[in-house]
């Protein structure tokens, strides 16, 4: 994914990202801020600019080609097939649009009910995503509701349509702990009971290790790390996963205990095509890392590390 | 709501109490007088004072307002010392077609501005919206007076497809039970005289309606350009709506609350007159025969004239904040 401006060389954002979702699966996508989850969402959405950025490689979803899909195709597929939560359930609704035609716009549009069924329908979502008094919700506009209820609102509206494909952009981030544990919980369900694939993307490791199946690791736009949840956190082998879980704070060390946070910031890196990026921060660095670019290798627990952690300290993060 | 209309009627009445004492002052302040204006540069002395004693204008200003005021509640706004007719009649004659034309100008810039604005932040960076934003620059810039003349040249004149002054052609039979000409001829039953009224409208909307469409264009575009890199536009992408319906329930509903705002400012302005557009197209409405009162230090006229202007633009930007109450939930509340 290459974003180009005038007067300016093109930024390649992401790069060789590639994973894909069963039925029911949850994958998460983590890595800090700036990394590159989101444009990848939205990538696979179709919902970047045309103008200014370029998509190369391949979406497939269910054997259709998105990436080469005409526009309005795409749009019978996003919202019915396809859904997103977004991170800010502040700034994601519509203000001056009442929460129900928010909601029941998707129906509309993809299911082809009349506003009467949809509005029947609307009611039935914000109950099931546990918004009490849905029939009053319905007519009220967002700055009515709190964050939390906003957030229930997107996802019963991403769920309308029963999507096969769930991507919730740290859906919880803008939230009250106590609200995002309910919003998780939620999630977890709703997948369970349809089957939606879920790709769930987050800098929080306490909602991978609660959520996901599989886990993608990213750092400065690529897959660096790539493994089932409990060998992740088992047996971490890439030093930039090894740091990310070091810097968990954790309940059985004794207070006081300083965390051990990755050295360095975001900011400090080197291009890919020179070296590893991460390098200029990592501990287990060796000249290899400066001169040669890393390749994501390995099965199911997939790894682009000249010098990995031999056996990590065994991490357990409270699950949320 | 209500309570708010009510709340906002009841300020006017300290508003226009104290604008009237400003206002009573200022006509006073203008050098010269209406009995000076009257009987021009050689009038002896004491003809002078003959003419001020008869309006009463010998006595101190606020012997004067407090008459003024006891006329005003009974609805008599004086006699204009200039047409020698009452105030309120000249008023009643000249409003309607300042009316008539701010409203078509407005219809012309919003209905015209809007869909460009809109069109240059879709099309943001490419030709068609530097030309918008150039064009709309031109359109601020260029001297009403000169605007008008050239529209009447070309399509007056020269291609002769339309009027070129006044607000109806005398030739035609119109009665007039309104003073709003186009109304007039759709009430009277006669369309031919309310089509020509409205060809007698066209240019001098386009001249008086260019400045305020080239801020129309500016706002709409400054504010479609914030409101498409919203959120909850790209949310509306998300939910595979059309792009119609995205277009008009989520970006334009709010990106026209600030156009609401200007649009208000704009109608009040008008309404208050437009001195270069009515005399240029020979047009009888407020601004002119204010600006030939000031000339004639009309004292009464100008008092009522500018009375009610104020009320009108209190009226207007009432009618602004119950549209945003409308159009904006948040407002409601509040």
């Amino acid at each position: 994914m290459v974003f180009r401006q005038r007067g300016r060389p093109d930024v390649r954002a992401v790069d060789g990202v590639g994973f894909s979702v069963a039925p029911g699966e949850t994958v998460g996508l983590v890595g800090e801020s700036g990394c590159g989850k989101s444009v990848t969402s939205l990538a696979v959405m179709g919902l970047l600019p045309r103008r200014g950025v370029r998509v190369e490689g391949s979406v497939a979803f269910d054997g259709t080609e998105l990436l080469t899909l005409p526009p309005d195709k795409l749009r019978t597929l996003r919202g019915r097939e396809l859904a997103v939560v977004f991170q800010d359930p502040m700034t994601s609704l519509n203000p001056v649009v009442p929460i129900g035609r928010q909601v029941t716009e998707v129906l509309v549009r993809h299911r082809g009910l009349n506003e009467g069924e949809a509005r029947r329908e609307a009611g039935d979502l914000l109950r099931r995503v546990g918004i009490p008094d849905p029939s009053r919700r319905l007519r009220e506009y967002p700055h009515q509701l709190s964050g939390g209820m906003r957030q229930r609102a997107l996802i019963a509206t991403a769920l309308a349509c029963r999507p096969r494909l769930l991507i919730a952009d740290e859906p919880t981030t803008a939230l009250d702990v106590t609200i995002q544990a309910q919003i998780l919980e939620l999630l977890k369900t709703l997948v369970a009971e349809s089957g939606t694939a879920l790709i769930l993307i987050t800098h929080d490791l306490g909602v991978v290790a609660g959520m996901c199946d599989t886990v993608h690791v990213m750092y400065a736009g690529r897959i660096v790390e790539r493994a089932p949840r409990h060998d992740l956190f088992g047996a971490p082998r890439h030093p930039y996963t090894g740091g990310l879980l070091a810097s968990v704070p954790r309940l059985d060390q004794p207070r006081g205990t300083r965390l051990a946070p990755i050295a360095g910031s975001p900011r400090d890196t080197i291009a890919w095509a020179r070296g590893c990026a991460f390098a200029p921060r990592c501990p287990n660095r060796v000249d290899e890392c400066t001169c040669a670019t890393p390749e994501l290798l390995g099965g199911r627990h997939g790894l682009r590390c000249f010098n990995p952690l031999r056996s990590g300290p065994v991490q357990e993060v409270a699950p949320r | 709501m209500l309570r708010f209309v009510v709340r906002r009627l009841t300020l006017l009445v300290p508003i226009l109490l104290g604008l009237s004492i400003l206002l009573f002052l200022w006509v006073r302040a203008l050098p010269g007088g209406p009995a000076e204006a009257l009987l021009g540069e050689r009038a002896t002395p004491e003809a002078v004072e003959r003419v001020k004693r008869l309006y009463g204008l010998d006595r101190p200003w606020y012997e004067q307002y407090l008459t003024w005021v006891g006329n005003v509640f009974q609805g008599d706004l004086g006699v204009s010392s200039r047409t020698q007719h009452p105030v309120v009649e000249e008023l009643l004659r000249t409003f309607p077609a300042t009316v008539e034309l701010a409203l078509t100008a407005m219809i012309f810039a919003v209905g015209v501005g809007v869909p460009l604005g809109y069109l240059a932040a879709r099309r943001h960076g490419t030709w068609a919206d530097h030309l918008s934003v150039a064009g709309s620059l031109f359109g601020i810039t260029i001297p009403v007076f000169f605007l008008g003349y050239m529209l009447k040249f070309v399509f007056a004149e020269k291609l002769g497809i339309l009027p070129t002054d006044g607000r109806q052609d005398p030739l035609i039979d119109a009665e007039h039970p309104t003073g709003f000409y186009v109304l007039d001829g759709l009430v009277t039953g006669n369309p031919e005289a309310a089509w020509d009224a409205v060809t007698h409208l066209i240019l001098p909307a386009i001249a008086l309606g260019t400045i305020p469409l080239a801020i129309v264009v500016r706002i709409t575009r400054a504010s479609v350009l914030d409101v498409l890199h919203e959120d909850y536009v790209r949310t509306a992408e998300a939910k595979g709506l059309r792009p119609g319906t995205i277009r008009g329930r989520h970006v334009l509903r709010n990106a026209l609350l600030p156009v609401v705002t200007v649009v208000g400012l704009q109608v009040g302005l008008l309404l208050g007159g437009a001195v270069l557009t009515e005399t240029v197209f020979a047009f009888p409405g407020f601004g002119k025969f204010v600006a030939d009162s000031i000339a004639a230090r009309d004292y009464a006229v100008l008092q009522g004239f500018i009375l009610f202007t104020a009320v009108i633009f209190v009226l207007v930007n009432l009618l602004v904040d119950v549209t945003y109450g409308v159009v904006d939930p948040r407002v409601r509340a509040g």
